[in-house]
């Protein structure tokens, strides 16, 4: 997690830059930081907001771009559902892709046993609080900076190599490789489609192909075929 | 400096309201229920899934084109990252060594 947060940083900073570069106030750019928390979905939105659009399309945007969380929400639920509606909320609200995917790769299934549950919730909390704080904090300082850093500079592009080397770490099977690749290719063919639904025709497209080929039998023979590389981020 | 409009604050508002509801979408109903099986396993493959889905088009497109050109500050950052990850195994050392390079080839020489 220390390891990917600069990355991260790197990328909550543009995103502040380019909030208030679109045109949104202090206070707006504020808000949408703390209260959204959703760097695609805010990114996605901006244009739409600066452009007066009205604002079910906005929410209909958002909401198409997080479709990725509903996917990982039905994943969360067994980890989840033992704990109060307002705990489950709040977890729900600050677990990013980032806090899902490192989750997940720590406890592979859920747990029924108390001490092993509170790993997991102590394990999940650390790792959201760092990752709301690190990237409230980093685009806090962007829309500070907002005048002095261009962003013809590029430094979104941290964000992208961090995301690439949690990649690089998942990759556990062949099949994984596999989705990985699917998944690359369908979402730059699909890149047309409006509301960055592409990535969700890349999710499914990747799922589907490696179920198939589990079934045909590969699965097994490559679940051992590939050392684990475990390090932790 | 612009101004703030309440229409907007409202607007975000609901953008918050949406991300809760996604993110929570499965675990709201305290109904019993369960993921079919089928759906289970497919679910090995959705996170990295997920993440090559957002990366790749970020490094191989420009406004919404595949790049035609190899002179592509990105691609070389890119393999720089890899290059290392495969070296040394570390998030921290892809990150640093791939910006190291792209940010050489896109400030320095312009790709």
């Amino acid at each position: 997690m220390f390891a990917v947060a600069p990355g991260f940083a790197a990328w909550g900073l543009m995103t502040g830059v380019a909030m208030v570069k679109s045109g949104m106030s202090i206070v707006e750019a504020t808000l949408m930081t703390v209260l959204v928390y959703a760097g695609s979905a805010q990114l996605a939105a901006i244009p739409l907001l600066v452009a007066g659009a009205p604002v079910w399309v906005i929410l209909a945007t958002a909401f198409c771009v997080n479709l990725r969380f509903v996917v990982f929400s039905a994943h969360l639920r067994d980890y989840l559902m033992h704990l109060p509606l307002g705990q489950r909320l709040l977890t729900g609200f600050l677990t990013t892709d980032l806090s899902y995917v490192l989750f997940v790769r720590r406890f592979p299934a859920p747990s029924d046993e108390p001490g092993q549950r509170l790993a997991q919730q102590a394990y999940l909390a650390g790792n959201c609080g760092l990752c709301w704080g690190n990237w409230v904090g980093s685009s806090l300082v962007g829309i500070a900076l907002a005048n002095f850093i261009p962003t013809a500079w590029g430094l979104g592009f941290a964000g992208i190599l961090a995301l690439l080397g949690i990649s690089f770490s998942l990759v556990t099977t062949r099949l994984r490789i596999i989705a990985a690749l699917v998944a690359g290719v369908a979402a730059v063919a699909a890149f047309a489609l409006p509301l960055k639904l592409n990535i969700l025709v890349a999710i499914a497209a990747a799922v589907a192909a490696c179920l198939m080929l589990e079934r045909a039998g590969l699965g097994t023979v490559a679940r051992t075929a590939v050392p684990a590389p475990e390090k932790k981020p | 400096m612009n101004q703030t409009d309440l229409w907007t604050v409202a607007t975000i508002g609901g953008m918050a309201a949406v991300t809760v509801l996604t993110r929570c979408f499965f675990f709201l109903s305290n109904k019993p229920w369960t993921l079919p099986e089928l759906a289970r396993r497919g679910l090995d493959y959705a996170p990295i899934a997920a993440l090559a889905a957002v990366i790749v088009p970020e490094i191989v497109m420009t406004q919404s084109q595949l790049i035609s050109t190899w002179q592509d500050a990105r691609l070389f950052g890119t393999a720089a990252g890899v290059a290392w990850f495969f070296w040394r195994r570390g998030v921290l050392g892809t990150i640093v060594s791939g910006m190291v390079v792209y940010l050489t080839l896109h400030l320095g020489v312009g790709w």
